[in-house]
């Protein structure tokens, strides 16, 4: 007997947004209702100004919601406070167009940075698990690399590891393979599309790249701030639901 | 084991801030220049202050004296009216009081072969009373009786080349001062300050004679000894109440130095410069290091941001911000400390201050400089209000 199917981990209901104040305000989003399934690839495209970003920092809790509801994780995002974003994001992982790494830290010493929020325990054998992570991204061989001494590729690779390694449940991306050859960003994708099917792992990622896009479950096209192509919400045969394990990406 | 890993074990996370300090050696041996720098200029002027307040000490410890009675209106040993004396005589009938010495005060300037003046703080004592416990003044105070005779401080500042060895040996020194001819056949050992070159110790009589406006009457100060198993607090109320208010003052040896000490450093120019150059250095400390530990906030505004986006919570920022100021203080101060300490001897040798590192002081400018770049980490911190992580995408 098959129980309640288990809620999306997106769900966003009447989701708007707006910018500045008085006559400048302007509505970055209106009315958005959609949920992305557990485990998806879904990819957003559109036009600059169109509010994929905006939508992708509302759902990643990094901006707080003005109008609607967005649950994430079950968790309602509005209203909520800095500690709930704060023990949200660090459920979910961040992948930027600028890799952002610290020039200090080596390649492994940055992707423990994933790790180390989630406290001590998360941190055993943490060399291990970056290392297979970087091995798994093309990086086995430079582990101990400064960022100064790595190739853009090299470095966007580093900061997706350091968004992974913490095994998140949602992947939000931003052109995360902006900066990577066509074979670095399918082994990206794979890389996604594995840890969905593996863990459950959701994706949501902002990209106008069309080889990423042949591959994704799901794509949403938005302009002026409102979802105006929805490729479909099919239902994904590995979508079911798999607990998820610390520093066991394989 | 390294520094990083020994920070590591300690913090229980990466050393992120040592990692970021290290990464950029010239920004950070100039920041460690800078705290250095402060600790220098700190050490320095606690030193000056040292010096001075161990300078005013030194004629009290060396007096043969449990009580000092001098002018009420006296700040220093150097300045107040003359004492009656008059005064001696009532004090030695107050009970507990064993003997009683007058002491006169004076400056004389000490010309060099070379045309140089040093100042020399003249103290006139009678020869036949025991006012000084210093051992060369002691050993040769019969001497004194001699007219124009002297005892010379053996730790003058620039005195001629040679001269001490020579006293020392048994040669008599003869140098002219106030239109006499003084006769040095001994020495003691008392050190210059601030305001003096060294000191000279001659009778009443030469006194007299090289200050030919001074009254035998009129002391500079009295010196009291209080009688085998007196109670000095007892003895000190019945001077109080015995001799008048309005014309001196009676105090307990400790108690004349500290009421000096704090005279000299807090309304005298030189101790309130050397107060101010305390702050100033702290000062200094603190701009330096906000300006490296802000600069560095600055410079990983992005990476700070995209750690906030991560979850990390803004203590996880405040602890690498108070890392990096904890680091730059420890090693700041121990080459300031290391330095500080080579300018102390140098001072020493060539000024004859009595200026010397106390492990108080060390400790206390230690504290001082952590506190410093605390402050300045704290300062640094609103900086990372601006690492907004929504700006990342």
């Amino acid at each position: 007997m098959s129980g309640p199917a288990p809620a999306p981990p997106i769900r966003a209901l009447g989701l708007s947004h707006w910018f500045g104040e008085g006559e400048a305000r302007k509505q970055a989003l209106h009315d958005l209702d959609f949920e992305i399934a557990r485990g998806a690839l879904t990819v957003l495209m559109g036009a600059s100004g169109s509010g994929k970003t905006t939508l992708l920092t509302l759902l990643g809790g990094l901006r707080a919601v003005q109008a609607g509801s967005a649950r994430v994780l079950g968790l309602e995002l509005a209203g909520v406070g800095e500690p709930g974003l704060r023990a949200l994001r660090r459920r979910v992982g961040f992948i930027f167009q600028a890799h952002n790494l610290h020039e200090s830290l080596t390649a492994m010493q940055n992707v423990r940075m994933g790790l180390e929020v989630h406290g001590r325990q998360a941190l055993a054998n943490w060399r291990e698990g970056c290392a297979h992570l970087l091995g798994l991204l093309g990086l086995s061989d430079r582990l101990d690399y400064l960022p100064a001494n790595l190739s853009g590729g090299q470095k966007q690779r580093v900061a997706i590891a350091r968004a992974l390694i913490g095994n998140p449940e949602i992947v939000f991306a931003d052109e995360p393979t902006a900066a990577l050859d066509r074979d670095s960003a399918l082994n990206v994708v794979d890389l996604l599309k594995r840890l969905g099917r593996a863990r459950g792992t959701t994706t949501l990622m902002v990209t106008h790249d069309s080889k990423i896009v042949d591959r994704a479950d799901r794509v949403l096209v938005m302009e002026d701030g409102r979802i105006v192509e929805d490729s479909g919400t099919q239902a994904l045969a590995w979508s079911r639901p798999i607990a998820p394990r610390r520093a066991d990406v394989r | 084991m390294t520094a990083a890993a020994a920070l590591e074990r300690l913090l229980g996370r990466l050393p992120l801030g040592w990692l970021q300090l290290a990464h950029n050696r010239v920004r950070f041996l100039a920041a460690l220049a800078g705290v250095a720098f402060a600790g220098i200029l700190v050490l320095m002027q606690l030193g000056f202050m040292g010096a001075l307040i161990a300078s005013v000490r030194l004629p009290y410890e060396h007096m043969n004296a449990d009580i000092i009675v001098s002018a009420a209106d006296m700040n220093t040993l150097a300045d107040g009216a003359p004492v009656p004396r008059q005064r001696m005589y009532e004090a030695l009938a107050v009970e507990g009081v064993a003997a009683a010495t007058p002491l006169y005060f004076g400056k004389i300037d000490w010309k060099q072969p070379d045309g140089a003046i040093r100042t020399l703080d003249t103290f006139g004592v009678d020869p036949a009373a025991r006012p000084f416990r210093t051992p060369g003044i002691e050993a040769r105070r019969g001497d004194l009786a001699l007219a124009d005779a002297a005892l010379l401080d053996a730790r003058t500042r620039n005195a001629p080349k040679g001269l001490f060895p020579r006293i020392a040996g048994g040669e008599t020194y003869r140098f002219e001062a106030k239109n006499r001819t003084l006769t040095v056949g001994g020495l003691f050992e008392l050190g210059g300050g601030f305001v003096t070159d060294g000191y000279l110790i001659v009778s009443d009589q030469t006194f007299l004679r090289l200050f030919p406006q001074r009254a035998p009457g009129a002391p500079n100060h009295i010196l009291l000894t209080l009688a085998p198993g007196a109670d000095a607090a007892a003895t000190l109320a019945r001077l109080r109440a015995a001799l008048p208010a309005y014309d001196v003052a009676v105090h307990a040896i400790p108690e004349a130095i500290a009421r000096e000490q704090a005279y000299q450093t807090t309304q005298r120019p030189v101790g309130i410069v050397f107060g101010f150059g305390v702050v100033i250095g702290a000062m200094v400390g603190v701009i330096i290091v906000y300006q490296v530990l802000s600069t560095d906030v600055a410079d990983h505004i992005k990476e700070y941001a995209t750690f906030k986006a991560i979850g990390y919570p803004q203590r996880f920022f405040l602890g690498v911000v108070f890392e990096e100021a904890f680091v730059l203080a420890i090693l700041g101060y121990l080459p300031g400390l290391a330095v500080a300490l080579g300018l102390y001897k140098l001072v020493a040798t060539v000024t004859g201050l009595p200026i010397a590192m106390t492990a108080g002081r060390a400790l206390v400018v230690f504290l001082g400089t952590l506190a410093m770049c605390a402050l300045s980490g704290a300062i640094a911190t609103r900086k990372l209000a601006r690492a907004d992580p929504a700006d990342l995408f």
